[in-house]
């Protein structure tokens, strides 16, 4: 069960960094950028690493998603 | 105790399906609103009868797991509450099947409100 | 026999999840995109309350009490960015 978890976790990580590297929008890179930190933080779970898991989830799925459309509003104000 | 834990164990089978039914529904709906609706509610009580299975075959858990609850409970309703406020008020189509929207009948104070600020 | 059940409930969240990101690509908007993480984000809270049983740990259940804290505000920033009142 925990392989076909890791399996499948990776196989969504994967196709999501390549939509945040390819694609044309910039909101939705950051959103695919999210799904990633979401996936690594389960990922990191089934690794035995709960403490390293915590901190993903708070940064890179939280503080970091709201930085990034921070900016992105400043952005769109300027123009 | 074996008869506990089966219990248990049929009850997060019964929230699992509720997330498969959800995520189902986003798929099958037309509509951007529908969507919210299926993706967030059925999700929501599916997330809630799995942890309430898991807290009855793991007594030592159930606090944690009713704090979890409540946090669910508190924060999901809310995000998709905005959401759809959001969607609203950007004008995103809605589908032909739509009878009624209330909001838009006595919005113009709300909008003229939302476009001063 | 419990234990069957549970690892067939794990299965089904699996899908479930695959199945949300299905969304995620097929249609245009953003909107879309959103409600496809904000679902993502509720299915793996309790995939994260499942892997607590496959492993025997019960520490593990401390992730998903953070998660449910803090997965709601991307859709509630993102919302705020889609109104233009952020």
């Amino acid at each position: 069960m925990n392989l076909l978890i890791l399996i499948t976790l990776s196989v969504i990580m994967l196709v999501m960094a390549v939509t945040a590297v390819v694609h044309k929008k910039l909101t939705v890179a950051v959103l695919a950028t999210g799904v990633v930190s979401l996936m690594a933080s389960v990922m990191y779970l089934l690794m035995a690493a709960p403490d390293v898991a915590m901190t993903e989830a708070a940064i890179g799925s939280g503080l970091s998603t709201i930085i990034f459309f921070y900016v992105l509003n400043k952005i769109r104000k300027a123009k | 105790m074996e008869t506990l834990k089966i219990i248990g164990a049929i009850i997060t089978l019964i929230g699992s399906l509720f997330l498969l039914l959800g995520s189902i529904g986003l798929i099958r709906m037309p509509d951007v609103f529908t969507r919210i609706q299926a993706g967030t509610k059925a999700s929501t009580l599916g997330t809630l009868l799995s942890l309430l299975g898991l807290g009855i075959i793991y007594f030592d858990m159930a606090g944690k797991i009713f704090l979890l609850i409540v946090f669910i409970l508190i924060t999901n309703p809310v995000s998709s509450h905005m959401l759809a406020r959001a969607a609203h008020f950007i004008g995103v189509k809605k589908a032909d099947l739509t009878v009624v929207d209330k909001l838009e009948e006595k919005g113009k104070n709300h909008e003229t409100k939302n476009s001063a600020k | 026999m419990a234990n069957i059940i549970l690892q067939i409930a794990g299965g089904i969240m699996l899908l479930s999840l695959v199945l949300s990101l299905y969304r995620f690509f097929s249609s245009g908007t953003l909107v879309n995109r959103v409600i496809a993480f904000d679902t993502m984000t509720i299915i793996s809270i309790s995939l994260i309350a499942m892997i607590t049983h496959y492993s025997g740990r019960t520490i593990y259940i401390d992730v998903a009490l953070i998660y449910g804290l803090l997965s709601f505000l991307g859709v509630v920033v993102v919302a705020r960015y889609l109104e233009k009142s952020l």
